[in-house]
């Protein structure tokens, strides 16, 4: 036997330089990691506009009440054979301001919305005004769906099965008295539920309005559902206003105050951007945003963009509404 | 053998994190997560990103003004090259599949509407810094010329800014950030110019 190998030979040693270099070299491997780390996290933090991941619980959208089933007295009465945006999506690309001005943001906030007990005041010029509770309310109404084309101002489009009763149905209730030539809608006002009421953004509450005609049109429903069952927060619970025939911020949510009265009300987005933003406010290809054109739309879940129609589609049953009126002007 | 510079993993690490943004929104696109409007997100996220580079651009001097710093003036180049690259992104995702290249409805955009016209411009005088970026183009041109033609870098994030603004609804917070950020930057510069004026010996007759 030969001796015990007590050092390496002299060969195998690394040479002191070459040493060197690999510490260095270890060195300038974790600071590039850290420097692209840093920069990449960086720039995907200011991608979300320099806000920080939602957290998980609040990324799937949806309350538990959005679960429940409705029970739906009537089907297709007014419907179209269009394919049906996803539930996902028209829960999850809301324009919902009170919770956020970030399309995924209502998703993400409106579990804050405490949807009972939710009162519902109708007053003004109406014979039997009421202070009415959600749920009685819902006793008044059988509910039908209604299949409705729905376009954004911002050139964006869904078609969504919504749940609901006709506006007319509850108007005519409550005996609109002969001066009633408006009707005007609030939606809750309470910075609690609506954190985002805080900041000035609008002008809160969320206010909106028709004219009397509009409002009894056939075509104009109070929404309390989507696909059958209970309307999401974040699209408006629990009562909501749609009206196809009109840009989408029209749709006034979570309503807490109808009022009839003899003058035009106040609208929101009319009163922040009014060479923007109409009273009237009916989808027009030939009328552009002062910023952009309306002449085609995207159909969400859709590649090409599709032309616009006059009234959404629904000229046929609404444009006798505005027989006579320049619609360029009163956009 | 060819002795690395000083801080050799820089320019590196910040050419890989400035490919992230890139990865993220082609990763989500393949994975469906870019949202119900993937279009408009991707549309929105690769122009902001554009806006980000081209400000940082400008910050390099002014981090040298301050702080004595040298490396992010070996940076600007390689910031306002992906400023260029994302912009460009930023519009062929406009062009082809936002209007899917229909020229009339791109003209139209580009001529009436004024958000896209000054991001237009933004995007056009882009180009001309990017093809010069390179040593040779600098020798070429001579550098006070070459010089005087990239005092536009200046002027593509303004109009950047102005395009964020004039296209956000309402929430003017991010836009006013940016705006913010910049106007610092440019009066760090006016105040530069302003001291080297002054503080220069005066020159004889």
């Amino acid at each position: 036997m030969g001796r015990l190998a007590k050092d390496p030979p002299a060969s195998e040693i690394t040479p002191e330089g070459l040493y060197m270099r690999r510490r260095e070299f270890m060195r300038n491997a974790v600071l590039f990691t850290a420097t692209s780390a840093g920069v990449g996290g960086s720039l995907l933090w200011l991608m979300r506009g320099g806000r920080a991941e939602p957290r998980p619980s609040e990324r799937a959208g949806g309350t538990d009440a959005s679960e429940q089933q409705l029970t739906i007295a009537r089907y297709g009465s007014y419907t179209t054979d269009e394919l049906l945006t996803p539930y996902r999506d028209i829960t999850s690309y809301n324009n919902f301001y009170e919770f956020g001005t970030d399309k995924s943001d209502p998703a993400e906030q409106a579990h804050a919305l405490r949807l009972r007990p939710w009162t519902v005041r109708i007053e003004g010029e109406v014979h039997r005004p009421q202070i009415v509770d959600m749920d009685q309310l819902l006793g008044w109404v059988p509910l039908e769906e209604r299949i409705y084309r729905m376009r954004c101002v911002e050139a964006w489009s869904m078609v969504i099965p919504w749940v609901g009763f006709r506006l007319g149905d509850l108007l005519q209730r409550v005996e609109p008295t002969s001066r009633a030539k408006y009707v005007a809608f609030t939606t809750l006002l309470d910075a609690e539920q609506m954190p985002e009421q805080r900041r000035h953004l609008l002008d809160w509450p969320y206010v909106e309005g028709l004219r009397i005609d509009e409002a009894m049109h056939p075509l104009t429903i109070l929404a309390v559902g989507l696909y059958g069952k209970v309307l999401p927060s974040q699209n408006g619970a629990p009562l909501r206003l749609v009206v196809p025939w009109k840009y989408g911020f029209k749709g006034i949510k979570s309503i807490v105050k109808i009022h009839l009265t003899e003058e035009q009300p106040p609208t929101t987005w009319n009163l922040a951007v009014p060479h923007e933003y109409g009273f009237y406010a009916n989808v027009n290809p030939a009328v552009d945003h002062p910023r952009w054109s309306q002449a085609t739309e995207r159909r969400i879940g859709e590649f090409r963009r599709r032309p616009t129609l006059p009234f959404n589609g629904y000229a046929e049953q609404v444009a006798e509404l505005y027989a006579g009126m320049d619609l360029r002007r009163f956009f | 053998m060819r002795r690395a510079g000083p801080l050799p993993w820089l320019k590196p690490g910040v050419f890989v994190g400035a490919l992230v943004p890139l990865a993220a929104i082609l990763f989500r696109a393949w994975r469906g997560e870019l949202g119900a409007n993937p279009i408009a997100q991707a549309l929105n996220q690769l122009g902001l990103i554009a806006l980000v580079f081209l400000v940082a651009a400008l910050a390099c001097t002014p981090l040298k003004a301050f702080f004595g710093w040298t490396w992010p003036i070996r940076l600007r180049r390689m910031l306002g090259l992906f400023g260029f690259f994302y912009a460009l992104l930023h519009v062929s995702t406009y062009a082809a599949l936002d209007q899917v290249l229909d020229w009339h409805a791109i003209w139209e955009d580009v001529t009436k509407r004024k958000f896209i016209f000054v991001g237009f411009t933004a995007f056009v005088l882009l180009v001309p810094l990017a093809a010069t970026s390179t040593r040779g183009a600098l020798k070429r041109l001579g550098y006070a010329r070459w010089k005087r033609l990239h005092r536009l870098a200046y002027v593509t994030p303004v109009l950047g800014v102005m395009h964020f603004t004039w296209r956000v609804k309402k929430d003017m917070t991010e836009p006013a950030a940016y705006a913010l950020v910049l106007g610092a930057l440019l009066l760090v510069r006016v105040v530069i110019y302003l001291r080297a004026r002054t503080s220069a010996p005066l020159q004889p007759e």
